[in-house]
């Protein structure tokens, strides 16, 4: 029978089929190929394994590192916030106790989970993976079926390696052209979340597919799953292509030798069929995508930047019309007011969605040879220690630092403010993050999620802006038009 | 875990879509390594001001939370689940429930209880209209009463009997460990193990 992707990712890895039929059926037990841990939403899980006598049962499929709490400054002295820091120790002694491998802050190999899993090559086609973090999405981008999950599923999985879900419905977000220079993954899915709502893919599993997906980078794949979630499915893919493969060859866990030629021939199954047919399906033109901003206070109020900010008597639904009165009223917006003409206190180019290389390069040759608008302060958030690293190797440190961005250690860090990077009440950010919640980046923050290239941009000229609002860079750096 | 049949309360009318777990409980309380105590999270920033519903009697006394589409969207973490109940909630009905909030309410013995958004409408009327007016969920007919609305929600057949049953869902998959045994035996070789850590 002809399958989806995500379908067949599914079959390869039932344990046990739900008995029953249907509506009535129960759930599967599927296997779980790879489990991250982060500190936050494993110390429950963990003393649940203690008090009821369970070992974890597979340390080696399981890896654990810190990021949520991490400060991005000082790492080398210890947390300053107590609580914070009691996390981070607990999470230590957990790992110790149970066999856990953990790549702790000031390893090369910490970060933001969902960086560091693809980093490692430990990310691969077909595999499940799952995280008790919702952009647990992100490793979608491979063709896995990757998805958040809550700390009773965490420690479920570590007492058995396995889960027990119900199948999923599957959505085709078909995205066809070629998207114009300084219009990146962001905006795609920014625009699909815009259009099918934070609710849309609530209960599917979506397949990004078309012209304008299979020309993208990894790292772009990475940010475009990593928002599935804020669509409303737990889960998003691409499926995997040589442009997957290239990424993965050579990383420490990619398979090497037989196992490769192995792995790559079962890859290459990895592929919706031909004649099999979605649950639903989306279209978007690339063609004609423009940078995406969000207005409100969920991912799904955004506009093209050009827009204006929408009135709220347009929204035919009496919940979207309150939704985006409401979201007015805390943002401190008016209705009508151009995007353009909105005025940031922060810029914060970062998260699971955009820290990865290829989003400091597209956003360090925007600013290269500007200068930044004085009154906005620019935070720079490596994805993982490692991404740190190679961006120093490539001098982009010295772009950040030569603008006036604070060049930092890598973490969640202002994506929730959970360290001490956080927004002040009624600050306004442009942020490369993936939510745009009430008070997400810090008690009454007002944050406007943005590309890679818009966050330069913006900082640069001080109001929402697209590369193409700049005047041309005195040394005229070279813009590249295949950034994320 | 529990065993959840029927439950009675005060209902509380929250008009909001979009309720987000970052407005049910903001991250800096996630630092916490406990599974109790999240009570003064709940809603910590909406709290602050005297004019929300759970800052007026009767309304800080109840039980059953009725929110508007999409709620618990956002973050997988489960504190959204312990906060509203070391709060008292019982039950929260939305016509649209997000998958990852839904699922950690099923393990944790909060009914989410999917309800047509016209119903929902109705029990907002009658909850302003008469503050304190007590709602019942029964879980056995899949059923809300609230004054004469009588309603039905939707909830998948697993978790209804988890929950009528009170059932641990980890004991359940380890009476097929012997199946988890025997699909380990067949994964290929070429799948990463993250031990021995390899690194670049």
């Amino acid at each position: 029978m002809a399958k989806t992707l995500a379908e067949k990712v599914w079959d390869a890895h039932v344990v046990r089929k739900g008995d029953g039929d249907g509506a009535n059926a129960q759930p599967d037990l599927l296997f779980i190929d790879l489990h991250l841990v982060h500190e936050v939403t494993s110390p429950q899980a963990f003393e649940g394994l203690r008090l009821a006598g369970r070992p974890l049962r597979r340390p080696d499929l399981t890896i654990a590192t810190e990021d949520h709490n991490t400060p991005t400054l000082d790492i080398d002295k210890p947390i300053a916030d107590l609580t914070s820091r009691t996390q981070i120790q607990t999470l230590r002694n957990n790992c110790a106790e149970f066999g856990v491998r953990l790549h702790s802050l000031g390893d090369a190999d910490q970060g933001i989970v969902h960086v560091v899993g693809p980093q490692l090559g430990l990310t691969q086609p077909g595999m499940t993976v799952v995280c008790g973090d919702s952009h647990t999405s992100t490793h979608g981008a491979f063709g896995a079926l990757a998805m958040g999950i809550g700390t009773s599923e965490v420690e479920h999985v570590m007492a058995t390696q396995t889960l027990s879900l119900k199948p999923f419905k599957t959505m085709a977000i078909n995205v066809e052209g070629t998207l114009r220079p300084g219009v990146t993954a962001k905006d795609i899915i920014l625009a699909v979340i815009a259009k099918i709502g934070t609710g849309g893919g609530q209960g599917y599993v979506l397949e990004y597919r078309g012209s304008a997906i299979r020309a993208l980078s990894m790292d772009a794949r990475m940010t475009i799953c990593n928002m599935s979630i804020e669509a409303g499915a737990r889960a998003g893919m691409v499926a995997p292509d040589e442009t997957t493969y290239e990424y993965m060859k050579g990383r420490p866990h990619a398979p090497e030798g037989a196992d490769w030629d192995a792995a790559v021939e079962y890859w290459n199954t990895l592929k919706t069929d031909d004649d099999a047919t979605f649950d639903a399906q989306v279209d978007l033109d690339a063609d004609t995508l423009e940078p995406f901003v969000t207005w409100g206070t969920n991912p799904g109020q955004g506009v093209s930047l050009s827009e204006a900010v929408p009135n709220p008597a347009d929204f035919g639904d009496e919940n979207a019309k309150a939704a985006a009165e409401r979201a007015l009223q805390y943002m401190g917006l008016e209705a009508g007011t151009p995007m353009k003409d909105i005025r940031v206190d922060t810029v914060f180019l970062g998260s699971c969605t955009n820290s990865r290389i290829e989003d400091l390069r597209a956003a360090a040759d925007i600013i290269r040879g500007r200068e930044k608008d004085p009154k906005v302060r620019m935070l720079v958030v490596p994805g993982s220690a490692r991404v740190r690293l190679e961006a120093e190797a490539e001098g982009l440190d010295r772009v950040f630092k030569d603008f006036g961005a604070e060049w930092r250690f890598a973490g969640c860090s202002m994506c929730l403010g959970m360290n001490p990077d956080q927004l002040e009440p009624g600050e306004r950010c442009a942020s490369t993050s993936n939510r745009n919640f009430e008070g997400r980046q810090g008690k009454g923050g007002r944050t406007h999620l943005v590309s890679p290239v818009v966050a330069a941009a913006t900082a640069v000229r001080g109001t929402l802006s697209s590369p193409s609002d700049l005047d041309p860079a005195p040394e005229s750096a070279a813009i590249r038009t295949d950034a994320t | 875990m529990e065993k959840f049949t029927k439950h009675t309360g005060i209902g509380v009318p929250l008009r909001q879509s979009n309720v987000d777990t970052d407005q049910i409980i903001p991250a800096v309380y996630l630092k916490r390594i406990t599974r109790t105590g999240f009570e003064d999270a709940l809603f910590s920033a909406w709290r602050k001001d005297p004019s929300f519903i759970l800052n007026q009697e009767p309304f800080n006394a109840g039980s059953v939370l009725v929110a508007g589409p999409d709620f618990g969207t956002g973050s997988s973490r489960e504190h959204a689940v312990w906060a509203l109940k070391d709060y008292g909630f019982k039950a929260v009905l939305s016509s649209r429930f997000a998958d990852i909030f839904r699922g950690n309410s099923g393990k944790q013995g909060l009914l989410a209880a999917q309800v047509a958004q016209d119903d929902i409408e109705l029990i907002w009327k009658e909850l302003e209209n008469a503050p304190g007016t007590q709602v019942t969920v029964d879980l056995e007919s899949k059923t809300v009463v609230c004054g004469n609305i009588v309603a039905p929600f939707e909830i998948d057949d697993y978790t209804r009997w988890r929950l009528l049953e009170g059932l641990d869902d980890i004991g359940l998959t380890l009476q097929h460990e012997a199946d988890i045994t025997a699909y380990e035996a067949t994964r290929p070789t070429f799948k990463p193990k993250t031990l021995p850590a390899k690194v670049s």
